[in-house]
C-alpha cells in the first residue's frame, strides 16, 4: 500500500501548480547551466571566432527559410546533425531533446495540413476516410524539416559561444551597444530571479498543508509574482548605485577584442559557400 | 505565440523587422531620455522579470493553469516604450538561448508581443484608468482589460501572419511553402486559446500585480498616471468609432461618378450606370486610349478597400480603414521627424 501511494504521489497524482512551476524553473536553470558549460568546453566550434559563428548561423538559417526545396533544407539539417553527433556529450543531449520537442510541436501543427491541403490524393485513411494529398505531405514535411534545421543551427550557436561573446558579436550587425548591454544584464538577472522564484515557491510549498482552493492558489501565484517584481525594481536601484560607485556614467564599453585567424576565415568561407549553394539550389 | 523559424516567409519576416525597427529606435530614444544612466539596470531587471513571469503556472478556474506574458505589467511600470525594449530583450534570450521562437521571426515576435502588446496594453490601461488616483480600483480593472486585450491583439496579429502565408507563398503545385493554414483556420484556432485560457491568465496576473502594487509600492504606478493624451482622447475615440462604422459605405449602391475603371466600359451594367449618372449620355464603346494606358500604371494592394484574403466585405472595409489611418499617422510622424531633424541641423549650423 505504501509503495502504491509513493508511486501514485510521484507519477499519477495531478501535480500542484507550485510543483509544476518549480519543475519548470529548475529545468530553465539546468538548461542555462548546461549551455554555459558547453559553450566553455573545448571543441572545434567553440574555438571559432563568435562573429564567424554568428554570421554562419544566420546565413544558414536564412538559406533554410528561403529554400522551397525539401532536399536543400534536409541537407543542411544532415550537416548540422553530423556536427552535433561529433560534438557528443552535453551538446548531443541538449540538441536531441530539442529535436524531440520541435518534432512534437511542429509535427502536431503540421499533421492536419496533410489532410486539409487540396491537391493530388496519395492515401486514404481507413475508417475516417481522410485523404492525404501530395501537396499536404510536402508542405508538412517542409515545415517540420525547416523548423528542425533552424532550431538545430540556433542551438549549436548558443552551445558553442559564450553568451557575452555572442552579444558582442551582434555589434557587427549594427545592434546598438545599449541593447547589447541590456540583454547581457538581463541574462545575468534571469538566473538571479529564477533562483529567487524557486526559493519563494519552495517556501510556499513547505508551508502548505492540504489542498488550497482556486482563490488561495491564485493569491499565492500573484503575491509571489508581486514580491519578485518588487525585488526586480529594488535590485535595479542597487545595481545602478553599484555601477555608479564603479565609475559608470552612462557610456558603455566592452572587453575581449576578437581576432580573425586562418581557421576562422576558412570556416566563414565554408559557411558562406554552403549558404550560397543552398540559396541558389533552394530557389531554382 | 512564439513563432518558430520556417513558419513565415522571408519577405514577411523582413517586413516585420522593418515594421519593428522604427519602434525600437523610438523606444531607445524615449527610454534613454526618461531613465538616463539607469536605463540598462531598470530595463534588464524588468526584462528578466518578464522572462520569469512567463514561466509561472497561473491557476485558472476549473483546475487548469495558464501562462501569462506580463506585458501589461511592464507597460504599467515602465511605460510602453520601456516595455517594448524589456519584452524584446526577454524574447531575444528565449529565441537564442532556449529555442523558444525563431531568429528570422524575432522581428515578428517582437512586433506582435513587445510592440503591439505594449501599445494595446498602454492605450487600454490609460483609456480606462483616466485621471483616477493610483489607488483606485479602476486601475485594477484597466490593467485586467489591458492585459487581456494586449495578449489577444498579439495572438490576432500572429494568426493573420500565419493565415496569409498559404495565400501568398505556395509552389506551382499549390503546396503551401510556410505555415499551411489559411486565415479561416489560423484565426479561430489561435484566438480560441487566447480568448479563454491565455487571456484569463494574463488578466489575472495584470490585475493581481497592479492590486499588489497599490498595496505595497504605489509609487510604481505614478509613471502611467494621467497625462497629455487625455486632450486628444475624444479624437481617438471618434476615429475608432468611424473606423468601425466604415462598412456603412457598402450600403451606397454603385460607383461614384468618374471613378470607373477601364474594364467598366465593356460591362453592360456599368455602361447603363455611367449613362444614368451622366444625364443619359452614352459612354464610348471602349475605354479612351489615355485612360486605358494610365489605369495600369499602379495596382493597389487593397483594391476597392477589399483585401483579397478577406471574404467578408465588411471586415475588409474595417481593416482597410485601420490600415489607412495607420499609414496617415505614420506619414505625419515621418514628416514630423524630418522637420525635427532639419530644425536640429539648422540649430547646430547656427551654433
Amino acid at each position: 500500500m505504501n509503495r502504491f501511494m509513493a508511486f501514485y504521489s510521484q507519477h499519477l497524482r495531478k501535480s500542484h501548480f507550485i510543483e509544476r512551476t518549480i519543475r519548470g524553473l529548475n529545468a530553465a536553470i539546468e538548461h542555462i547551466a548546461h549551455v554555459e558549460d558547453s559553450s566553455g568546453s573545448p571543441g572545434l566550434l567553440q574555438r571559432l571566432d563568435p562573429r564567424v559563428k554568428l554570421c554562419g548561423a544566420l546565413l544558414l538559417i536564412c538559406a533554410t527559410v528561403v529554400s522551397s526545396r525539401l532536399a536543400v533544407a534536409a541537407t543542411i539539417l544532415a550537416m548540422a546533425s553530423l556536427v552535433v553527433v561529433f560534438s557528443g556529450g552535453m551538446t548531443l543531449r541538449i540538441v536531441a531533446k530539442l529535436w524531440g520537442a520541435v518534432l512534437l510541436l511542429t509535427g502536431a501543427i503540421a499533421l492536419p495540413a496533410v489532410f486539409i491541403t487540396h491537391g493530388e490524393p496519395v492515401w486514404r485513411m481507413p475508417w475516417v476516410g481522410w485523404i492525404a494529398t501530395a501537396q499536404g505531405l510536402r508542405s508538412a514535411l517542409l515545415l517540420v524539416v525547416r523548423a528542425e534545421t533552424t532550431a538545430t543551427l540556433a542551438m549549436l550557436l548558443a552551445l558553442s559561444t559564450r553568451w557575452m561573446h555572442l552579444l558582442k558579436a551582434l555589434r557587427i550587425l549594427r545592434v546598438p551597444l545599449a541593447f547589447v548591454m541590456i540583454v547581457g544584464m538581463t541574462h545575468r538577472y534571469i538566473c538571479l530571479l529564477l533562483e529567487t522564484s524557486i526559493a519563494y515557491f519552495e517556501a510556499r510549498r513547505t508551508r502548505l498543508i492540504g489542498k488550497a482552493n482556486w482563490k488561495r492558489r491564485r493569491q499565492m501565484a500573484i503575491s509571489t509574482a508581486g514580491v519578485l517584481l518588487e525585488k526586480s525594481i529594488q535590485t535595479s536601484s542597487e545595481v545602478y548605485a553599484a555601477m555608479q560607485a564603479r565609475g559608470f556614467r552612462g557610456e558603455m564599453r566592452t572587453l575581449d577584442e576578437f581576432r580573425m585567424r586562418p581557421l576562422d576565415r576558412l570556416a566563414l568561407a565554408l559557411f558562406a559557400g554552403i549558404a550560397a549553394a543552398a540559396f541558389f539550389l533552394g530557389t531554382l | 505565440m512564439h513563432i518558430p523559424d520556417g513558419y513565415l516567409s522571408p519577405s514577411t519576416c523582413a517586413a516585420l523587422y522593418a515594421g519593428a525597427t522604427p519602434f525600437w529606435h523610438a523606444a531607445f530614444k524615449r527610454t534613454g531620455r526618461m531613465l538616463g544612466g539607469r536605463m540598462a539596470p531598470v530595463l534588464s531587471l524588468c526584462a528578466a522579470f518578464s522572462f520569469v513571469i512567463m514561466m509561472f503556472n497561473i491557476p485558472l478556474p476549473g483546475g487548469t493553469t495558464g501562462h501569462a506574458m506580463g506585458v501589461c505589467v511592464t507597460t504599467v511600470v515602465l511605460g510602453p516604450w520601456g516595455s517594448m525594449l524589456a519584452v524584446s530583450s526577454a524574447l531575444l534570450i528565449q529565441a537564442v538561448f532556449f529555442g523558444d521562437g525563431g531568429i528570422t521571426t524575432f522581428g515578428a515576435n517582437c512586433f506582435n508581443m513587445a510592440i503591439a502588446g505594449s501599445l494595446t496594453a498602454w492605450m487600454v490601461y490609460r483609456g480606462i484608468s483616466g485621471r483616477s488616483a493610483p489607488s483606485s480600483p479602476r486601475r485594477v480593472v484597466a490593467a485586467a482589460l489591458g492585459g487581456y486585450l494586449a495578449i489577444n491583439t498579439a495572438a490576432l496579429l500572429t494568426a493573420i501572419e500565419f493565415g496569409i502565408q498559404p495565400l501568398l507563398f505556395h509552389d506551382p503545385a499549390g503546396a503551401p511553402l510556410y505555415a499551411p493554414y489559411p486565415l479561416r483556420i489560423a484565426v479561430p484556432v489561435m484566438m480560441l486559446g487566447h480568448l479563454t485560457f491565455a487571456g484569463l491568465a494574463e488578466m489575472i496576473v495584470s490585475a493581481g500585480l497592479v492590486l499588489w502594487l497599490q498595496r505595497s509600492r504605489i509609487e510604481l504606478l505614478q509613471f502611467t498616471g494621467d497625462g497629455g493624451w487625455q486632450l486628444t482622447r475624444p479624437f481617438w475615440i471618434g476615429v475608432a468609432v468611424l473606423m468601425i462604422a466604415t462598412p456603412l459605405g457598402l450600403l451606397a449602391a454603385g460607383t461614384a461618378w468618374g471613378e470607373w475603371s477601364a474594364k467598366d466600359f465593356q460591362k453592360t451594367a456599368m455602361r447603363s450606370e455611367m449613362a444614368a449618372a451622366s444625364r443619359n449620355m452614352e459612354p464610348p464603346q471602349s475605354a479612351p486610349a489615355g485612360l486605358k494606358k494610365l489605369s495600369s500604371v499602379w495596382t493597389a494592394p487593397m483594391s476597392d478597400y477589399a483585401p483579397s484574403f478577406f471574404k467578408s466585405l465588411q471586415l475588409g472595409y474595417i481593416l482597410s480603414a485601420m490600415m489607412g489611418t495607420g499609414l496617415v499617422i505614420l506619414l505625419f510622424l515621418i514628416v514630423d521627424w524630418i522637420a525635427g531633424w532639419v530644425s536640429r541641423r539648422k540649430s547646430a549650423a547656427d551654433e
